[in-house]
């Protein structure tokens, strides 16, 4: 038995490894003073000041740091208006209403992204603004956010609710300072998954950007369509570790490591 | 003051909560089901001069030309390309659920969120750093070469190979996640169980294991099979010339071509595929996603 657990930790570790050595290898070559990232020729840091004085990558970077945010809040306000309602109440066509919520999920991104190109092109008679691309990309992040948050809400104990309102809470008053701290941690874990999808998004931005609304990974990928550069390793290196720095402040906070945790806890519960 | 009786809920909040509703349902319903309307409705169309649509002759040439035999090889690169992404994420990713779920003890959170870490960073990089590993001059064949077990390159980019590659990486995460919510919930001492009761290591494993962590693996495959149903990137990126799938047609007549009513006909064979595979699935993906 131990001999199969030694095994099974073996290729427990290799599939570690696999996961996380080319983001490594990215790394290393992003120092690399060769021209053709193949083979070390040495080390170097040349790769990242040249990315400060190109107008277009940071033209790009700040296209999709405003989208991210305002993507953020919006996706955020709606998902967990609509994953609190889903929690918490019975009404005619909760079926249906949690169908609607999946099926974004389950739509390939390119079916998305060429149905709204389609209706954009359609209602507005042209495509690629900014306001756009918004209420595309706050449409793919609604239901992960509502969904997180709905998982949070079932698991929370509607008399706290209630029995605030018996203290004399206001309704607006019970749920700004019961149910919303209760629930906070789902809330900044959808948030945070939201401006991860939109920030990431490739696929629903390239049919629905235009001129002057092309993002990071827009850029990028016009780039590597054409093989491999120095700048694009670092470029990477960069996006990888502020991604690692948001992720570790999350679960330093705890909100993230909390929700985690509840989350398991919810979805080991019976079906009922 | 008025006394508030316990039970039931105040028509206040009932209202309140109805508000909350609606406001996610309108949003899904104007940007997200209408669209697809609209698209089925282009898909009928025809392109007219100066690529304007033709819309009020609807009919189904565009489902008889995507029907056409010239695309036998460009469906079937998708269907297998699919198939083997999600066979291979499946087959990989139930022993690391396994392993966490059994052998994680209190790092279990831990471990699952170290698994999802790569999904947290672009999808395109992660392809992009495959490139950097198997061009011809890329991290693999320099050591080769260097160990001097091969003198001229290996050609591992551009290939079958390196698009099902790219494919599994970029969605390992997403099924591991689904198999070891299923595995963590199965009760530990089944096993133990089925073993006093004679049943061999396999036998346990092929009766109640897997049958019981069914849920998982249905979820998992539908949650590797829809994205690499639907994704040009990798083919685009990691594939060759014969790897053109499905998905990438779709995104040349959309971008390049302009042939909209085309496109969308295609797209709407890929949703009906996709969207008939989930409902058929979709009572277990429902319980492993929403978690109810």
């Amino acid at each position: 038995m131990t001999g199969r657990n030694r095994w099974l930790s073996a290729y427990a570790t290799i599939v570690y490894l696999f996961l996380f050595a080319p983001i490594i290898i990215l790394i290393i070559f992003s120092f690399n003073s060769s021209e053709f990232s193949f083979g070390w020729e040495g080390f170097t840091l040349d790769w990242y000041p040249v990315l400060f004085s190109n107008d277009a990558l940071i033209d790009a970077v700040s296209v999709t740091m405003r989208l991210a945010l305002v993507t953020v809040i919006g996706s955020t306000i709606i998902g967990t208006l609509l994953g609190l309602a889903l929690a918490r109440l019975r009404f005619r066509g909760k079926g249906a209403t949690e169908t609607l919520l999946l099926l974004p999920m389950v739509t390939p991104e390119i079916i998305m992204g060429l149905s709204l190109l389609i209706f954009f092109f359609t209602l507005f008679g042209g495509r690629g603004s900014f306001g756009q691309l918004t209420l595309a990309h706050i449409t793919f992040c609604i239901s992960y956010v509502a969904i997180i948050v709905r998982a949070r809400a079932v698991s929370m104990d509607p008399h706290l609710e209630e029995a605030a309102r018996d203290l004399g809470a206001s309704a607006v008053g019970a749920f700004r300072f019961v149910t919303l701290p209760l629930i906070a941690p789902a809330v900044w874990a959808g948030a945070l998954l939201a401006f991860a999808l939109s920030f990431d998004d490739y696929v629903v931005t390239t049919f629905n950007a235009g001129v002057g609304s092309s993002t990071l990974p827009l850029f990028i990928y016009g780039k590597i369509r054409f093989g491999i550069t120095p700048e694009i390793n670092a470029i990477s290196t960069i996006i990888v570790a502020v991604t690692a720095v948001v992720i570790l402040v999350a679960w330093r906070v705890g909100s993230f490591r909390e929700d985690a945790d509840v989350h398991v806890v919810a979805e080991e519960e019976p079906a009922t | 003051m008025t006394v508030r009786p316990t039970q039931p809920p105040s028509i206040v909040r009932r209202t309140l909560s109805g508000i909350a509703l609606l406001p996610g349902i309108v949003w899904l319903a104007m940007f997200f089901i209408v669209p697809l309307a609209m698209m089925f409705v282009v898909s009928l169309g025809s392109r007219g001069p100066a690529d304007s649509l033709i819309l009020d002759r609807p009919s189904l040439d565009n489902y008889a030309r995507a029907l056409d035999p010239v695309f036998l090889p460009t469906f079937w690169n998708s269907i297998r390309y699919s198939v083997a992404t999600t066979l291979l994420c499946l087959v990989i990713g139930y022993p690391i659920a396994y392993w966490i779920s059994r052998h994680g003890g209190r790092n279990k959170t831990l471990l699952l969120i170290i698994v999802m870490l790569p999904f947290w960073t672009s999808y395109l990089i992660r392809t992009y750093a495959w490139m950097t590993i198997l061009s011809d001059y890329g991290v693999v064949n320099s050591i080769l070469e260097a160990l001097g077990l091969t003198s001229e390159p290996i050609i591992l980019l551009n290939t079958d190979f390196s698009v099902v590659l790219g494919m599994t990486y970029g969605f390992l995460p997403f099924a591991i996640l689904p198999l070891y919510v299923s595995i963590d919930r199965l009760d530990p001492a089944l096993v133990p169980a089925a073993r006093d009761l004679y049943a061999s290591g396999r036998a346990a494993f092929l009766h109640v294991t897997l049958p019981l962590t069914m849920p998982g693996i249905i979820a998992a495959s539908i949650l590797t099979f829809i994205p690499a149903l639907g994704d040009f990137v990798t083919p685009d990126l990691l594939g060759g010339p014969e790897s053109t799938t499905i998905a990438k047609i779709i995104q040349e007549l959309f971008l390049q071509g302009r042939d909209w009513p085309y496109g969308a006909a295609l797209g709407f064979l890929v949703m009906v595929v996709t969207l008939g595979g989930t409902l058929l699935a979709l009572g277990p993906l429902r319980r492993e996603v929403a978690g109810t």
